[in-house]
């Protein structure tokens, strides 16, 4: 089944919208602030990593914000999401603080990496989020592994999250995943953001299909397409859609979420090769903007609270980025060299630990 | 009462899933059908949903047996022929092997990796992983050359925190046969000593000791008593019983059906040469498959890999060393 969402695009959303009905409007505005809080934070990331403060990349999810958020926003306490590198906004909502984010970009010791994996590798798997590797189509299955686990031990009620980029769909792994996923008829749900562009190759050298939503159909699963990725109303209405479903028992769903990447692959990337043409098309519009002037048309919120609510981010993310900065690094000298739990069938010979 | 190698492997896991909600098996054939090589042979009927047939999908299957072990499970997963686990490596040695590392939590997860050559099976059917492995950070890597060995290590393998990667030599399977299942068990971490002698050491491991221990049997009777070192697991390496091996004889020949560069009979002399050199009355040599992938005919597969003569040969040179 494929379906494209009918959902009308922010222009024309007053008339169903979340400022007519209070859960909406509360949930809207709700995702818009965990959106600013991402924007706001990577933003300061980014200026970190200008300042020479941040070790290793700092890989930002602009203009992606409203994806993220309504993946996390669509799941439960008990359900698995596997973030890949531009979900700051669905991290901070599925529960992550902001200061175990920024600890991991600081190199603290108290952050759930310890310093030994840095920014977008971050997760807590045993609280559900998975701590992602950097081989895209990889987390999908361990996803789905949860999953299995969960309905073996006979828990009900729960779904997973994957999010994933158009580069991601391209990869062995996603086709195994996916497949996989099908045949057990797995309450999983693949967010794929589509943002034009993995690193520098246009989707044009990324896939040959119309759209790859498509490809749900190829694998007996529900897809959707997402057209306006940038529309936090349809993002919510689609992706929270989905997650329904699955969670109803209607199987594996695949979104496809069309969006510009509002920025390069990493702060080091200029993304020189993006044309001003896409980035002026209604795929490049932001869409934390977006979401600011409808709330501020259809006034869900005063002036006054959203600048209040700007305030409180940048300062939770001063204060985080202060606490994180007095924290102890890793000290060599007191790390413990052993990657397996099972210490007594450790092998370091020939690396100066035996 | 006898039972084979293969049909131990099959009781492990059998015990493993009596007695241990947590554990379930997961594989291509492995359900109804019992597996390419029987290895689950009645196990689904035993243990219903807990045998499950995938798709051909290694990288899938691993990545799945992450999450459920994350979630508290003790998945095995039957690889269903040791050359195709390079489907899942990634997996295995980005997911698996770093996942206790980077976030503190626990990857107990056995993958069987039924290995090394048969005649007739050729280059994608025969190939010896381990050392591929053992290179990386947070795996153990078991090589059970005994009905014994495949027994209890494969299931203290379901026991371990740890991913193990879990190397059953297919020859083995009909071949090697024991009285019974044992009731004790060694640690593994620990080489045993297969077969004592005085005048030389061959460290070997899997299918490997059989052929070495066919020609301790061969030079004994020329009054040559060799000493057999079965490795056990090769990650972690016992270090130690090879040194006071070499202590006693004086001279090292290592054997592996692994292709030679680098791998294991690699890393022995290498540990011996740095922890044991005033040990060696002699240059340490090496013996192992032929650098070539493993060829299909029976003719060319009993000359590529090491075999009783041409141990024999390789320890009369290293005597005349």
């Amino acid at each position: 089944m494929l379906q494209t969402a009918s959902r009308p695009g922010p222009d024309k959303l007053a008339a169903t919208a979340p400022g007519s009905d209070p859960m909406m409007r509360e949930r809207y505005l709700t995702a818009y602030r965990w959106m600013l809080l991402a924007r706001l934070s990577e933003e300061k990331y980014a200026n970190l990593y200008r300042a020479g403060k941040i070790y290793g990349g700092v890989f930002i999810g602009k203009g992606q914000e409203a994806i993220s958020v309504a993946t996390a926003m669509a799941l439960h306490k008990g359900d698995t999401f596997a973030p890949l590198i531009r979900d700051q906004a669905g991290r901070l909502a599925f529960g992550e603080s902001l200061l175990d984010s920024t600890r991991t970009y600081l190199g603290s010791k108290l952050g759930p990496m310890r310093g030994r994996d840095g920014n977008v590798h971050r997760g807590k798997p045993r609280e559900g989020c998975m701590a992602m590797i950097s081989h895209l189509g990889a987390m999908i299955s361990v996803v789905s592994g949860t999953l299995i686990a969960k309905r073996a031990k006979g828990e009900t009620g729960f779904i997973g999250a994957v999010s994933l980029g158009d580069g991601g769909t391209s990869t062995g792994a996603f086709h195994e995943a996916l497949n996989q996923a099908a045949v057990e008829k797995l309450p999983l749900v693949v967010v794929v953001t589509n943002n034009q562009y993995a690193y520098s190759t246009p989707i044009s050298s990324q896939y040959a299909c119309e759209n790859l939503a498509e490809r749900a159909v190829g694998y007996g699963i529900e897809g959707y397409t997402l057209d306006r990725g940038n529309d936090l109303a349809q993002c919510l209405d689609v992706i929270g859609n989905a997650a329904d479903r699955a969670r109803a028992g209607h199987g594996p769903q695949l979104v496809v979420a069309s969006i510009l990447r509002l920025g390069g692959h990493g702060e080091h990337d200029p993304a020189e090769y993006v044309s001003d043409e896409l980035k002026l098309s209604k795929t490049g519009a932001d869409c934390l903007r977006l979401a600011e002037q409808f709330i501020r048309d259809e006034s869900l919120a005063t002036a006054a609270e959203l600048d209040r609510w700007r305030a409180n981010a940048v300062q939770q993310i001063e204060e985080a980025v202060a606490t994180a900065q007095r924290e102890p690094k890793p000290d060599p000298d007191k790390e413990d060299w052993c990657a397996l739990s099972t210490r007594r069938l450790g092998d370091g010979y020939g690396a100066g630990c035996h | 009462m006898s039972i084979t190698y293969l049909e131990a492997i099959r009781e492990a896991q059998a015990r493993a899933l009596a007695e241990d909600p947590r554990v379930y098996i997961y594989g291509q054939d492995v359900g109804a059908f019992g597996g390419a090589f029987k290895a689950t042979k009645n196990l689904a009927n035993e243990f219903p949903g807990r045998v499950l047939d995938s798709p051909i999908s290694e990288d899938a299957m691993v990545g799945s047996a992450i999450g459920a072990a994350i979630e508290g499970m003790r998945p095995i997963i039957e690889m269903q022929y040791a050359d195709f686990s390079t489907v899942g490596f990634n997996q295995i040695v980005n997911n698996a092997a770093t996942l206790y590392w980077r976030t503190e939590t626990k990857c107990p997860i056995v993958i069987r990796l039924p290995s090394g050559g048969t005649p007739g099976s050729g280059p994608f059917h025969s190939q010896s992983m381990e050392a591929l492995y053992a290179t990386y950070p947070g795996l153990i890597v078991m090589t059970p050359a005994t009905v014994e060995d495949a027994y209890s290590m494969l299931l203290e393998a379901v026991e371990i925190d740890d991913p193990v990667i879990f190397c059953e030599h297919k020859y083995l399977y009909n071949h090697l046969k024991a009285e019974a299942l044992p009731t004790e068990a060694m640690p593994t971490g620990k080489a045993r000593i297969a077969r004592a002698g005085r005048d030389a050491t061959v460290v070997t491991y899997s299918a490997m000791v059989h052929e070495a221990l066919a020609m301790a049997e061969e030079l004994a009777r020329e009054g040559t008593e060799v000493e057999i070192v079965d490795l056990r697991s090769i990650k972690p390496l016992d270090t130690d019983t090879v040194l006071a091996s070499v202590a006693r004889t004086g001279r090292l020949l290592t054997v592996g059906e692994a292709w030679p560069w680098g791998g294991v009979t690699a890393e022995v002399i290498a540990r011996v040469a740095c922890d044991g050199y005033n040990l060696l009355d002699a240059a340490p040599m090496r013996l192992n498959a032929k650098e070539t992938p493993v060829p299909f005919h029976p003719n060319l597969w009993g000359t590529h890999r090491p075999t009783a003569r041409t141990i024999a040969l390789a320890v009369k040179d290293l005597l005349r060393r």
